[in-house]
């Protein structure tokens, strides 16, 4: 089914957000598949139209990034991290466990089962940046930071059932689609939630306050003059 | 003498709301633009140039000589790019500064697109942090409703736009000819250089990529000047960075220090190795800069420093591994992640990481021979310096140094018949959690 005018609208918008259009399709695939579940043939045609380019151009480009799928997805998409420094902490073993626990391999959807108001799908990602929170969790690629293998399963039931799942380090969880259209650029009002940062990224700034440690004195850092250095 | 740890940038990570204008003015953001603009263009990037400042994205690389590669008699525009692509294994410190202050970012990206006479700027953060995202869009969103982007910023003449943009799942945009072909919509390649960015970057126009942390370094230089930031750090690292310490000590995290900092100063500070374990192999920055050992724990972390060691400074991602920990395993993984995520341009890169791979993965299960050592490191050797981009040069780092101060735990998978190692030792909750 060929996408609506409103997403092609936004999908135009995007497209004009840069000197030259192409530069948008990436952000432009994100709405697509906040919009279809995933990136559909129709998808790729109505970018390749919108940029004025092939159909085999777009395809290629989606292909290359391992954020657009092109089978479906879950409402929460869970991604665990195994590289490793994650995989040595215990990332291994909760990958382990949640495929075990959900009965699917990499990157598969597991089975919705009746009386889930969700679904669920779990993916081994690379290195996301947090690994000084290792083993990570990545879930709609909200921080689910320092997990263990009993709370990670936990956690995906909270979600099949329905309730709140709060990001250790951001807000209440967010479906996959509304993150992707988040990530294309139009943001969802949810940015004062979560904390300024987590309680592994101010160990350091804790101990400089302990201490009273701080970066010099600008007035009493002398100036150098041009010159007066090479005297 | 310049205290042990020095926050500039996090220095708002405990602030309430640190993410939004208010709290960012209230420290005194934003002051750093009607300094700049009461300056020459030049003088900025002389500002830049004498502070010292060196790439915070690994390389190293003078940030102000780097602007002044932009050749201002070419008529085209010009382009400021933030590599905000944070994704080298271990390396986790722009995540955390654009989550928890990013106006300093914005701040840092109005002056340096002044100093470049940019006035279009692009922030390429990946795709795969939903919740930094938000923080950025709406910090940008923020400064532009306060004057501080559109058209005659702050009466000043100069108009800058900035745009957020998501990438979508690829380590090689960290490199910064992918991240241009991202940014230009296309399949993350990089390109062959020269002609470099600085002449034919975005758009084939001339271009400035810096790291988050460098452009976030810039308003505290014009603020307080260049001496001030030299007056930190060694002699040819000045300044502060954010060093990331992650794995077995007792409090991981970030701990922004003058630059020449020690492993074991900085262990200290985080309580040390996890309690009744050692030290036995670590990343200076990042799994792409080769292994160190504890006998490296005094060495100055600086790029002259670390270089001296045989390793790289790179990002100051320090990933600790204690004993329990098998370095063949460790390895392999991040050979797997290499042969992941090579483009697949380069025949060496993509074809070596896959054969590094089969060769480990043989040895790791305790197969092979010990003719397989010097078959690694001839594969490593038909890798390093042999494509257009430093991945295939990275994936051979954990190899060629943990060969060199492991040799024999790689035997010990062979005479073991597999790994003699119990993975469940390493992980966070070892000893803690009674497994049934």
């Amino acid at each position: 089914m060929a996408l609506d005018d409103k997403t092609m609208g936004e999908l135009r918008e995007i497209a004009g957000r840069y000197p030259e259009k192409r530069s948008g399709l990436l952000p432009m695939l994100h709405l697509v598949q906040s919009v279809e579940g995933k990136v559909t043939p129709d998808a790729i045609e109505a970018c390749a139209q919108i940029l004025e380019i092939s159909a085999a151009e777009v395809s290629g480009v989606a292909t290359f990034y391992t954020m657009y799928k092109r089978h479906a997805v879950g409402d929460f998409h869970v991604g665990v991290c195994t590289n490793t420094l994650c995989a040595v902490m215990g990332g291994d073993q909760i990958f382990e466990r949640l495929k075990d626990h959900l009965d699917v391999g990499n990157d598969e959807l597991a089975e919705k089962r009746q009386g889930d108001q969700y679904s669920v799908s779990l993916e081994h990602v690379e290195c996301n940046a947090a690994c000084d929170f290792a083993p990570v969790v990545m879930v709609n690629w909200e921080f689910m930071d320092n997990q263990t293998p009993e709370g990670a399963v936990q956690m995906v039931e909270a979600l099949r059932a329905g309730h709140d799942v709060k990001s250790t380090r951001g807000p209440k969880l967010c479906t996959w689609r509304e993150a992707e259209r988040v990530l294309a650029g139009f943001p969802d009002g949810r940015v004062d939630e979560g904390p300024s940062a987590g309680p592994a990224s101010l160990a350091g700034l804790e101990i400089a306050r302990e201490r009273g440690w701080k970066a010099p004195d600008a007035a009493a850092v002398p100036v150098i003059e041009k010159g007066q250095a090479d005297d | 003498m310049t205290d042990m740890l020095t926050p500039v940038l996090t220095d708002m990570w405990d602030v309430e709301r640190s993410w939004t204008l208010a709290a960012y003015t209230a420290k005194g953001g934003y002051q750093g633009l009607d300094k700049a603009f009461g300056m020459s263009q030049d003088a900025v990037i002389e500002a830049v140039k004498d502070s010292g400042l060196r790439g915070r994205g690994g390389a190293g690389f003078p940030t102000g000589m780097k602007w002044s590669f932009i050749p201002q008699d070419n008529p085209k525009p010009k382009y400021l790019v933030v590599n905000a692509d944070e994704s080298e294994p271990g390396t986790c410190k722009d995540i955390p500064l654009m989550m928890g202050n990013p106006h300093v970012l914005v701040e840092g990206v109005i002056i340096s697109s002044y100093a470049i006479r940019a006035n279009k700027a692009f922030i390429y953060i990946r795709g795969e942090v939903l919740h930094v995202i938000r923080r950025v869009q709406a910090a940008v969103e923020e400064a532009y409703a306060a004057g501080h982007l559109g058209k005659d910023i702050h009466g000043s003449g100069y108009d800058l736009d900035i745009v957020v943009h998501a990438g979508a799942g690829a380590y090689i945009c960290g490199e910064e000819t992918a991240l241009l072909e991202g940014l230009e919509g296309r399949r993350g390649q990089p390109r062959l250089r020269p002609p470099f960015p600085a002449v034919a970057g975005l758009y084939a126009s001339p271009t400035v990529i810096n790291n988050v942390e460098s452009i976030a370094s810039v308003p505290s230089i014009i603020a307080n000047g260049a001496a001030w930031f030299a007056s930190m750090g060694t002699e040819k690292s000045k300044g502060y960075g954010i060093f990331s310490l992650s794995g077995h000590v007792k409090k991981p995290g970030q701990y922004e220090a003058p630059l020449g900092i020690t492993l074991r100063e900085l262990l200290d500070l985080a309580g040390g190795i996890r309690e009744g374990h050692d030290l036995k192999f670590w990343t200076p920055g990042g799994s792409s800069t080769p292994l160190l050992t504890a006998e490296h724990l005094d060495i100055p972390l600086d790029f002259e420093g670390v270089g001296a060691a045989g390793s790289m400074l790179g990002t100051r991602a320090l990933q600790i591994f204690d004993e329990t920990v098998c370095v063949v395993r460790a390895v392999l993984r991040w050979t797997e992640f290499y042969k992941h995520e090579s483009c697949g341009k380069c025949t060496p890169c993509r074809e070596g990481t896959w054969w590094l791979v089969q060769t480990l993965a043989r040895l790791e299960k305790g197969e092979g021979s010990e003719a397989d050592l010097d078959l690694l490191l001839d594969q490593c050797d038909n890798i390093l310096g042999r494509s257009f981009c430093a991945l295939g040069d990275g994936a051979t780092s954990p190899i060629s140094s943990s060969i060199k101060y492991f040799r024999d735990e790689y035997l010990a998978h062979l005479t073991h018949g597999g790994c003699p190692f119990d993975h469940a030792r390493s992980t966070a909750w070892a000893g803690q959690e009674v497994t049934a």
